[in-house]
């Protein structure tokens, strides 16, 4: 059994592969093959993940239809933003490897890497 | 007027120390001595700052600051209107810097509080790179979400860009990150630059204690790995991640010599540590600076 954690991940992605978002009973249904999970437990989920903002939810007769609010590429696009930190705001939310670089500074680096790499090749 | 006096030229001696310090490259060659330097600095400025008008609002009690703001706050009346300003300003000047690192404190643990949580959904372990999450991302990318419980991540680009070895010291250099609690070190520099965005000093301050900081990570880093992969490492890792210049980041940048990234490659292939009795001595200087400030809130204006 896994944690909550890789539960509602595992609910993101069946939720981000259907086209029109999915009651507790489809996610349920869709994720039988894997693994067999108590309904209580996917609505659970599924409210865990409404509260934290990534889904919406609407009344389905007596359930809820969950859909996401963003796309996964869009969260991944959100991350690499701050990764590159390209939000425009330099706070110390993260710490980075290197900052991003402009053009002419590229050819610089390309020509000391190809020196620094022929110094002793292998 | 002695204290007061002395306190403001503490607070325009640390200025132009850090106008200084913001040219100065022997800081390179001890960048965690370089960094306690620059925070015993800022706490001086803040302090001497705050203090020089306090001290000058508060004189009539003729009995230093700390004492003269507890008299203050019992019996006002005793003040001139231009002292009772220079309290308030002084006064306001300290909520002030203390009231925005809060603000950045708040900020910080949002945003990260919110990465944590994408990460959870989006990114996933690599049995490659044990430890770390992986964004699958075709740019390059390789960070570190501090935290009493720290996170490295790369990006799917950084593994295809970067071999073993130089990605092994790509994660060494984010573990010191984590380690070393250097988001803990920007957080005041950031947040001073929140209160003064169009001062210059202020941004070219945040710039260098934030290359110190990649150098001090460099130098942990190179601790496991051989200095070269790391800086191979760092040239392909720039060089590929070739990105218009970000928004909110300054033009300080250039293609020249005083490019970060290659400065850090130069002092990687060929360090030159300053000796230790001359790091000693900055230690002890840098704690002078700080401590200073605090003995002339004792001295009577």
């Amino acid at each position: 059994m896994k944690g909550l954690g890789e539960l509602e991940r595992t609910v993101m992605e069946v939720l981000w592969h259907r086209q029109h978002g999915g009651t507790a009973r489809e996610v349920g249904r869709a994720l039988a093959d894997e693994r067999d999970l108590a309904h209580t437990t996917v609505m659970t989920v599924l409210d865990r993940l409404a509260k934290k903002g990534f889904l919406v939810r609407e009344r389905e007769g007596r359930a809820w239809r969950y859909r996401p609010i963003a796309t996964k590429e869009a969260y991944v696009a959100e991350l690499m933003l701050g990764a590159l930190s390209m939000t425009g705001d330099r706070d110390a939310a993260l710490t980075h490897f290197a900052r991003s670089v402009s053009g002419d500074e590229v050819d610089l680096l390309r020509r000391v890497l190809d020196e620094v790499e022929g110094t002793s090749p292998g | 007027m002695t204290g007061t006096a002395l306190l403001a030229l503490m607070a325009a001696g640390s200025a132009l120390g850090a106008h200084l310090l913001t040219r100065a490259r022997w800081t390179w060659r001890t960048p965690r001595t370089a960094i306690a330097l620059w925070q015993a600095l800022g706490l001086a400025w803040g302090l001497a700052s705050i203090g020089t008008l306090l001290s000058f609002g508060l004189a009539p009690y003729g009995q230093g600051v700390v004492v003269g703001v507890a008299r203050f706050f019992a019996a006002p009346s005793v003040l001139s209107s231009f002292q009772l300003v220079a309290v308030a300003a002084g006064l306001t000047l300290a909520l002030l810097l203390v009231g925005m690192l809060m603000v950045a404190i708040g900020t910080v643990v949002r945003a990260r509080r919110r990465h944590r949580a994408l990460l959870a959904l989006v990114a996933h372990g690599d049995p490659e790179v044990p430890g770390t999450l992986v964004l699958d991302h075709p740019v390059a990318a390789a960070y570190c979400v501090p935290g009493v419980r720290s996170q490295v991540v790369v990006s799917a680009g950084t593994l295809e860009l970067l071999g073993p070895y130089e990605l092994a010291a790509v994660l060494a250099h984010e573990r010191a990150h984590a380690r070393e609690r250097h988001d803990l070190v920007l957080l005041p520099f950031t947040s001073l630059r929140r209160i003064f965005p169009q001062a210059r000093i202020v941004s070219r301050t945040l710039d260098a204690v934030e290359l110190l900081i990649e150098m001090a990570a460099d130098d942990r880093a190179r601790r496991h790995r051989p200095a070269k992969e790391l800086a191979t490492a760092l040239l392909r890792f720039a060089a590929a991640g070739a990105a218009p210049t970000p928004a909110g980041t300054l033009g300080v940048v250039g293609a020249d010599e005083t490019s970060p990234i290659l400065v850090r490659v130069r002092r990687l292939l060929a360090p030159a540590p300053l000796p230790r009795p001359m790091r000693g001595a900055m230690l002890a200087g840098a704690t002078a600076v700080a401590v200073l400030p605090l003995i002339l809130y004792a001295i009577p204006a």
